[in-house]
């Protein structure tokens, strides 16, 4: 089989596809080829450039060097508009339907004949189908369907599929792997993107690894071949990291409450039964794929999003949050991962830092309180913020902004500081003193919540990482054992050890448990 | 690794002059302020002598003043289109009342239409989120027809102009207009507002990322009901100045002309109209910039429609200008 | 088909609310007969137009502030070239100021999507712009219009074998109005242009990943708009008889009734049907309030809080909508 593939010519064949926002690479030096009757996985770790390597595939951003063939021809795809015409239609992860058309309307505006469309969705498992209906009033599941019943109705000879399954119940999600492989022996390819290795080892013929936005190696699927994929996106990084002696972790006294605990909350179909503590003086890192449901874990930490369900206890005592300033009333702070969502970009140092200062109705009036200068000017120096180009955070380098958006919760004295991916994309020298603040801070009796995508962080800063996987918690892991490798598999939804029986990948667990 | 590492070494020529901008908005302001002057002793020689410069300060303060809430609301992405009706209203139930109740009651009675419209529009905006724009249109109509109703009501009263107003609009003491005497005071208290407290720093921190300000604490709405309340007390007042120097109290679109000018001034005076940048003082070097080149388009004999265009046009053509400079972030 | 009678619940109600209006204005006055309401249409017609500019534009996720100076223009621009020209001069002078609304609306929406500046701040710009452009055609109300183009939105339609005592319900203004916004709308709204227009109003990302073009859809829209508008000016001519360089009040009645008529502010939402309902509801209420002998000004206050009260009403429902 496998040389019988090799002659073929690729459907698909990209190269050296690279893409830079500004003096950042998102990709550097990508390549995907997708032979025929094929189900490829395109694979990679938070930020390795699945997303923006399929947005240069379907044409919704053009890339900045780099060659796609479609079955041999060059091709220059400038629009979703156009790569549909070539052949590659992709299903997104949000559902493209119109919120506001109804089913045919959407049809309509992609030119997608009716009838195929139905007997598709019949295929995928949903009998009593509307056209009628607006495509707002149906499920999020059910459109998910629809959004691959309309791209299968065109006959596509690429399919692309970004996390397909994710929010579909167990029987539809059946069914869409079933029809995913009857494309493939149709002799029709498929691009399949999902973090769930147990779907890939069923599915997929062979797998593209992303890291750090290059392709590190194309693998076939066999039994085991989660260990070396998983090595792949690790890549010849090697731990050098030092986990958190005992002594780091504040000895905690029996009977403490804790700082804040949480107990089974939900947040739509997003978060689910999710329960951890926070002591005081502990750092709690949180290790997740993206789109696990951390965003919203944080929201609803923070104020910002208010849960379904479940409960949120600070020191012991029931909070419900409508506003960030009732978060904050508690001492609880927030700084997103997204700087620009934090910072005033077009005001200073100063002015970012002391926001919280002014937050509230009574210190509306006159600034210049010696206390808040204190503060402000103590947390500038303690983060070493480089403030010569005081006048526009906007001119500061990103590990200056980022110590900034902390810098803020530092000197407004917060107990409780919950830090979403703080080193993303910054220089080393600032995320080794942002580690140490973070340390220092725990070492003073704060506590933080510490999400990372960076898995080696765990171990320089934590004392435990809080796993979540499809709006789960599915592990806690203490710092010892928390090294890339194994946070990692925990991602992924793949068990510690080799005990766990987990359907398809129970074989390959037990091979890789029985050599050591 | 040396903790303080140096901004961007290599800058553009864009970048330098968006610098410089954001830097010295000034500069370039009083500049074009200075031209415009040379422009106008050019055509018309001799024209600018100290009287001139009286009158075109004393003209330009109303302006200001009303620009002031422009700038105000501009600083959180927002914008006061009812500035106008409210200076109006302001202005005539002051006259109206003078001559019965004496000018003390007359002013604290002519700001409680302002009062109230400020309240309407801040809970429009901040409360409800009705785009600024088409909250404060909408109770500028309500406004000027309240007004339309009083003026039948109070017909009978007839209309006087406290002394006080007459002497604060029209008059100048050994050539300095009166008018600053009100002016600088309050132009005080605006640019302490903006760069001293808390509720400046909010206006500011609205404008410029509303989401950051939320997740530090504000209560959007708070902010905006008192910026929408102080705006329109800030057009009360320009009402009252205005009515002394123009003498017409019983006009019904006094300040109606004052309008576009005022939005012009705040955005040429560098204030953005998405929120978070400019301040004051570049908005009443606007307002002169403004008076000086309405004095110079009726020299050229340039008609009110062609004028209208062109601050339209400014308006324009600024917002895109400092949405270019500032896109290369 | 349960989802069609619910999508029309909201134009239902309001054709019931117009019902009771009607009523309520029989009671008031029971000799409210056909004459009053063929003057009731005829002054619902610019504001018809106007809400028909402004619904397009909303539907397609944008607003124009700059409709109610788009109709003086166009309106100073009629009554001028027909001031003692002759009768069939007018027949070139109203395409050629229908083409001239449309370029102004295309202008429109190439500034938004060139400069990329926010569309409030464009057309709060262009509103100055035309606001200046039309007193620069005539600096006070004049000019002239020609007697067949006013007639026509006078009287009523005699059809042939239908009695009077019915076709003296049909004035011909709202039958102008019907037939100008049909010729348009019908064709649009079955076209892929006006998918497009609801699918850019709808979700922008979503429109762009079923591959439209969503700058071309949005010069588009405002383009639309753009022509109401200009229908909308030449109504103001037609039935004033002159053109008036001053604009009216329809910029904060068109977003009222655009919100009234069920077209949500966030855009993709909603038809032309609701929004015209309103504007005869919103007038429909002015007579009312004229004819329990209220102070025509003391009228205007209460319809703009009315206005007011809706527009909020509709920000808070958009708001609610964002955040489920």
């Amino acid at each position: 089989m496998a040389e019988q593939i090799v002659t073929t010519q690729p459907v698909l064949d990209a190269t050296g596809v690279a893409k830079n926002y500004g003096a950042v690479a998102a990709l550097r030096n990508a390549s995907l080829s997708v032979l025929p009757g094929e189900v490829h996985a395109l694979m990679g770790a938070n930020g390795a450039g699945k997303s923006t390597l399929v947005k240069i595939l379907t044409g919704a951003v053009r890339p900045s060097a780099g060659d796609i063939l479609i079955r041999g021809k060059p091709l220059d795809v400038r629009s979703p508009a156009q790569a549909r015409r070539a052949g590659l239609v992709p299903v997104y992860q949000e559902p493209a339907l119109i919120p506001d058309l109804d089913i045919v309307s959407n049809l309509r505006l992609t030119r997608t004949p009716v009838e195929p469309f139905r007997n598709w969705v019949r295929e995928l498992g949903v009998p009593d189908l509307d056209l009628d209906d607006l495509a707002r009033d149906v499920p999020l599941a059910i459109l998910r369907v629809l959004d691959l019943a309309r791209a299968l109705a065109v006959q596509p000879d690429v399919l692309l599929l970004d996390e397909m399954t994710a929010a579909l119940p167990a029987n539809l999600a059946e069914r869409v792997l079933d029809v995913v492989r009857r494309q493939a022996a149709a002799g029709r390819s498929v691009i399949f993107i999902s973090h769930r290795f147990v779907e890939i080892s069923a599915l997929c013929d062979r797998a593209t690894v992303l890291r750090d936005g290059e392709t590190v190696g194309v693998v076939d699927i066999e039994p085991g071949v989660e260990e070396k994929i998983v090595e792949l996106m690790l890549g010849a990084r090697v731990d050098r990291s030092r986990p958190v002696s005992a002594s780091q972790v504040a000895a905690r006294q029996p009977g403490e409450k804790p700082r804040l605990s949480v107990r089974n909350l939900s947040i739509g179909t997003k978060l689910n039964d999710v329960s951890f503590d926070l002591s005081n003086g502990e750092v709690a890192g949180v290790v997740a794929l993206e789109g696990q449901g951390q965003d919203e874990l944080f929201g609803a930490l923070a104020g910002s999003i208010r849960p379904a369900g479940g409960t949120i206890e600070v020191d012991g005592r029931a909070v419900r949050f409508g506003h960030p300033a009732d978060a904050i009333q508690a001492g609880i702070a927030y700084v997103p991962g997204d700087r620009a969502e934090a910072l005033l970009m077009q005001r200073s140092v100063r002015e970012n830092i002391a926001l919280p200062f002014s937050a509230r109705l009574r210190n509306w009036g006159p600034i210049g309180s010696q206390r808040e200068r204190g503060a402000v000017s103590k947390a500038i120096e303690r983060l070493q913020i480089d403030t010569r180009a005081q006048g526009e955070v906007q001119r500061l380098s990103g590990g200056n902004q980022q110590k900034v958006t902390i810098a803020r919760w530092v000197a407004a004295d917060a107990r409780t500081i919950l830090c979403f991916d703080p080193t993303r994309g910054i220089d080393v020298g600032t995320k080794q003193e942002i580690y140490k603040l973070l340390r220092e801070l725990a070492g003073q009796g704060k506590s933080i919540l510490f999400y990372t995508s960076e898995l080696e962080e765990v171990r320089r800063v934590c004392d435990r990482a809080i796993v979540i996987f499809s709006g789960r918690v599915v592990d806690i892991l203490p710092v010892e054992i928390a090294d890339e490798a194994a946070l990692t598999r925990a991602s992924y939804g793949l068990p510690r050890g080799a005990a766990a029986d987990v359907g398809i990948l129970a074989d390959a667990a037990q091979k890789g448990a029985g050599a050591p | 690794m040396s903790s303080v590492t140096s901004p961007t070494p290599q800058v553009s020529l864009g970048r330098r002059v968006k610098r410089f901008m954001s830097d010295q908005p000034l500069v370039p302001l009083i500049i074009l302020l200075i031209a415009l002057v040379i422009v106008l002793q050019i055509l018309r020689p001799g024209i600018v002598n100290e009287r001139w410069l009286a009158n075109t300060v004393k003209f330009s303060i109303p302006l200001a003043l009303l620009a002031g809430s422009q700038t105000m609301t501009m600083l959180t992405g927002g914008i006061d289109l009812s500035v106008s009706t409210v200076a109006t209203m302001a202005a005539f139930i002051m006259a109206s009342q003078a001559a019965a109740h004496g000018a003390p009651v007359a002013v604290l009675l002519a700001l409680l239409p302002a009062l109230l419209i400020g309240i309407a529009n801040g809970i429009g905006a901040g409360v409800f989120r009705v785009h600024p724009l088409i909250m404060t249109l909408g109770t500028s109509l309500i406004g000027a027809g309240c007004l339309q109703v009083y003026q039948r009501t109070v017909i009978a009263t007839g209309t006087r102009i406290p002394d006080l107003f007459t002497w604060l609009g029209t008059g100048v003491t050994w050539g300095i207009p009166n008018a600053l005497a009100l002016f600088i005071p309050v132009a005080a208290l605006i640019l302490f507002i903006q760069k001293r407290t808390g509720f400046g720093r909010l206006l500011y921190a609205l404008g410029d990322n509303e989401k950051a300000a939320r997740l530090s604490g504000a209560h959007y709405w708070q902010v905006i009901l008192a910026l929408y309340v102080f705006s329109s007390l800030l057009a009360g007042v320009a009402g009252l100045l205005y009515v002394g120097l123009i003498r017409a109290p019983s006009s019904l679109s006094l300040a109606e002309p004052l309008l576009l000018p005022s939005v012009a001034a705040a955005v040429v005076g560098g204030t953005s109209i998405f929120g978070g940048r400019g301040g004051y003082t570049g908005t009443i070097v606007g307002a002169l910039i403004l008076t000086v080149l309405t004095t110079l388009l009726t020299i050229l004999q340039m008609p009110e429609g062609a004028r209208r265009v062109l601050f339209g046009a400014i308006i324009l053509l600024v917002t895109a200008v400092y949405l270019r400079i500032t896109e290369d972030r | 088909m349960t989802s069609f009678i619910r999508r029309q619940s909201w134009v239902s109600g309001l054709f019931a609310l117009l019902v009771v209006l009607f009523i309520l204005t029989r009671i008031i006055q029971p000799g409210y007969g056909s004459g009053d309401f063929g003057s009731l249409a005829r002054a619902a017609l610019p504001y018809a137009f106007a809400v028909a500019a402004q619904t397009v534009v909303v539907i397609a996720g944008g607003i124009d502030l700059s409709v109610a100076s788009l109709m003086a223009l166009t309106s100073v621009i009629a009554a001028s070239m027909m001031n003692s020209a002759s009768e069939e001069y007018a027949l070139f002078v109203v395409p050629f100021v229908l083409a001239v609304g449309f370029l102004v609306g295309a202008l429109n929406g190439l500034l938004i999507v060139v400069t990329r500046v926010p569309d409030i701040v464009v057309t709060l710009a262009t509103l100055f712009i035309l606001q200046g452009a039309a007193l620069m055609v005539l600096e006070a109300p004049g000019g002239a219009a020609a007697e067949w183009l006013k007639a026509s939105i006078v009287g009523t339609v005699a059809i042939p074998g239908i009695p009077e005592s019915v076709t003296a319900w049909i004035p011909k203004a709202l039958v102008v109005l019907l037939v100008c916004l049909g010729l348009v709308w019908i064709p649009l709204k079955r076209s892929a242009l006006g998918l497009s227009i609801y699918a850019i109003g709808s979700s922008e990302l979503a429109a762009f990943r079923s591959g439209v073009s969503v700058a071309r859809t949005r010069i588009a829209a405002y383009a639309i708009g753009g022509l109401f508008g200009a229908m909308g000016g030449l109504s103001l001519t037609m039935s004033t008889g002159i053109g008036a360089p001053i604009p009216g009040p329809y910029l904060l009645a068109s977003v009222a009734a655009v919100v009234l008529g069920g077209v949500t502010l966030g855009g993709g939402k909603g038809g032309l049907v609701g929004p015209i309902v309103a504007v005869f509801i919103l007038r429909l209420m002015r007579t009312d309030l004229t004819l329990l002998a209220i102070d025509p000004n003391v009228t205007s206050i209460v319809e703009g809080t009315v206005m007011v009260a809706v527009v909020m009403l509709g920000a808070f429902l958009a708001m609610r909508e964002r955040r489920p």
